[in-house]
């Protein structure tokens, strides 16, 4: 799940992690309001669930609470484009306001998983402020890496050796080091999957802040965080995408036509590959998981037709766990309640094929029944053109 | 021979009196799997399938002498279960639950190793031997006894390929489930090693997905070690990035864990990629 940066700034600090005095808000007024409180010149900062704000215009100062006003009544409701939203962008709801800081140096902090190593990384760099990939590719060497053991956090010395690494001046060495040791056992405790400050900050004054912050949490550790997932924004997902969310669904909205329902993430994701393959564009990912029921399987169903681009609906299904006479049942029962009359190639295997096959010829409705993937694909493909 | 297990397996069930575990132990029975019994706290001395149930793993591991274990357990326990198999010695502990928290995982890995025990999984559909041994939930009838070795990270697809060369007569040696999570025991190049010392696998079939590293990490071993012919298939070649497709594991981050750039170190190998997922069954034929 991903979060706000000022919900994760709320985090970190709650964890001593220094971040500026900022304030969150709705509209222009309180823009006004909080950019008082806060002092002369602000910062105005959309709350998008993506990065490259900067430069798509999220992110402005403000010289005065009555610029600020102008800037958030602009901002809130604009469609933010980045390089990270795609080409529809995102509308932006919620405004961070921030006191300005005089920066002297820009460093990045992040911490990930290493797959391989088993173990989280806590990554610095002093070429803070730029994409930490671009970092990874043209100067390697400038980022330091230091793995930790999550049940001791990361120790002082080897906060110490990522200081000094980045060649922070002896007076900022101290703040750095607990901020750092404050963003590891942050990681931990929220379980997140990613934890990123870029930049972090070396202030003129010599303190260290957050400038910015970027947490994703670990989806399958949420049951144990009901706080955290109170941070959810529907308004950053697709509706969608919500929708299938409330019924266990495995969905994901991409832009083609031919809808897609799967069982199994892998046989999803091939299904989504041998569409394009034959020529075809997939709308969507879809995985109804093993052990779907019927209920599920209208849920999906109705949920991948009401995307308003899907012209043909294939559903490739490998019964092991699942039964295809339990799906068949579903379609049956969605397709009949939904007034659906959009070409349906179906494929199944495994588990009571026979019974499924059965009551999909058997509905009246019409099902094209396909012998194996290749010709599920060339039959929804032609049904397309 | 087979790869990790074989007739003589002996396998508990942790969480036997589940739902699932109550519905594929008696699947694996029915194959021919010498399942000797179960574990499910505070339901010691009592039977379920006709199988003793114990309070602990190593309970379990003394009374019936079982080396391997299958995990059904929820997703909240799961880690402890592994950890719990692992002190009483388990040597093959096949956990199928999905869900686990990544941080659960990291105390589980850095305990596992220089273990004894090897975990497959988690979130994996286990481990089969045609004819021989079933540990997991895959369907038992579309596999074949034969010699081709299979490892993917995949559940369904896993299948998908396995009948695909079930149908054209080309048996299986060993099929092996190894999950799609970001964090997992056994990894595609600890599966290849054993494929390339058995000498009934003659070939081998690597299902990958976006996400990670661990197909590169194959590509590099199969290049420098393997001299059997390797095929393999890559999902998620449509799949947009940062996105979590499914599987924990299954996300293109930070422009890394691509399927292109998998499957270029994989042909760099000489590893024979399949374009298409419908392909895979041939490819392994004209390989043999």
């Amino acid at each position: 799940m991903k979060i706000h940066e000022y919900q994760a700034k709320a985090i970190l600090a709650s964890y001593g992690v220094p971040v500026p005095r900022g304030e969150v808000v709705y509209s222009p007024e309180e823009a006004g309001a909080a950019a008082k409180r806060l002092g002369s010149n602000v910062v105005v900062k959309a709350q998008i669930h993506a990065g490259g704000r900067g430069k798509a215009g999220g992110i402005k100062i403000a010289r005065g609470p009555d610029e600020a006003v102008e800037i958030v009544k602009k901002m809130i409701g604009m469609k933010l484009v980045t390089h990270q939203t795609g080409p529809e962008g995102r509308k932006v709801q919620r405004v961070l306001i921030e006191e300005v800081l005089l920066i002297a140096r820009e460093l990045y902090l992040g911490i990930v998983l290493d797959r391989s190593q088993g173990t989280p990384v806590f990554m610095a760099s002093p070429s803070g402020g730029m994409e930490i990939e671009e970092v990874a590719v043209k100067t390697p060497e400038l980022i330091l890496k230091e793995a930790f053991d999550p049940y001791q956090g990361l120790a002082p010395y080897q906060a110490r050796k990522l200081a000094f690494g980045m060649n922070l001046p002896v007076e900022a060495v101290s703040g750095a080091t607990s901020a750092m040791m404050a963003l590891a056992k942050a990681y931990v405790a929220i379980d997140a999957s990613l934890a990123e400050i870029n930049p972090f900050i070396v202030a003129a004054d010599g303190k260290v802040y957050a400038l910015d912050a970027k947490i994703n949490l670990d989806d399958n550790a949420l049951a144990r965080h009901k706080d955290l997932l109170e941070l959810r924004d529907l308004n950053e997902e697709d509706p969608l995408e919500v929708e299938a969310s409330r019924f266990n669904l495995n969905y994901i909205k991409l832009d083609g036509n031919v809808g897609c329902m799967v069982n199994g993430a892998g046989l999803a994701m091939a299904t989504m590959d041998i569409i394009k393959h034959a020529g075809g564009n997939p709308a969507n990912f879809l995985d109804v998981g093993g052990g779907a029921n019927s209920e599920q399987i209208k849920h999906a169903f109705r949920i991948l037709v009401s995307d308003a681009n899907v012209k043909v609906v294939l559903i490739n299904i490998f019964g092991g766990i699942l039964r295809c006479d339990v799906l068949a049942a579903g379609v049956v029962t969605a397709a009949r309640e939904l007034n659906i009359h959009i070409p349906i190639v179906v494929r199944m295997e495994g588990t009571n094929v026979e019974e499924g096959r059965r009551i999909l010829t058997e509905s009246g409705l019409s099902f094209a029944v396909a012998a194996d993937m290749r010709d599920a694909a060339a039959k929804v493909v032609r049904l397309v053109q | 021979m087979s790869v990790l297990i074989d007739t003589n397996t002996r396998v508990i069930f942790q969480g036997f009196t589940g739902r699932e575990a109550t519905f594929h132990a008696e699947q694996c029975l029915a194959y021919g799997t010498k399942v000797v019994g179960g574990v499910v706290p505070g339901k010691g001395a009592t039977t379920h399938l006709g199988l003793p149930v114990f309070n602990t793993v190593e309970q379990a591991v003394r009374a019936t002498g079982a080396n391997a274990s299958a995990i059904f357990v929820p997703p909240a326990f799961a880690a402890d279960a592994i950890l719990e198999a692992e002190d009483a010695g388990v040597e093959i502990i096949v956990t199928i639950t999905e869900g686990i928290p990544t941080l659960d995982m990291v105390k589980v890995w850095q305990r596992l190793r220089g273990s004894r025990s090897r975990l497959i999984g988690p979130n994996c559909p286990g481990i089969i031997s045609p004819g021989r041994c079933k540990i997991g939930i895959m369907p038992g009838h579309i596999h074949k006894p034969g010699n081709v070795g299979v490892v993917s990270r995949s559940g369904t697809l896993t299948y998908e390929a396995v009948d695909q060369l079930t149908r054209i007569g080309i048996g299986q040696s060993t099929c092996v489930g190894i999950g799609g999570d970001p964090i997992i025991g056994t990894n595609f190049v600890d599966v290849i090693k054993l494929f390339a010392e058995d000498p009934e696998t003659q070939a081998i079939v690597l299902i990958g997905e976006i996400g990670g590293n661990a197909e590169e990490a194959a590509a590099s071993y199969i290049k420098q070690h393997m001299s059997k012919p390797v095929i393999a298939f890559i999902a998620g070649q449509t799949a947009p990035p940062g996105r979590r497709m499914g599987h924990a594991g299954a996300i293109i981050s930070g422009g890394r864990g691509k399927a292109s750039d998998k499957i270029a170190a994989l042909e760099a190998a000489g590893v024979h990629v399949c374009a298409s997922p419908a392909e895979i069954g041939e490819k392994v034929k004209s390989c043999l």
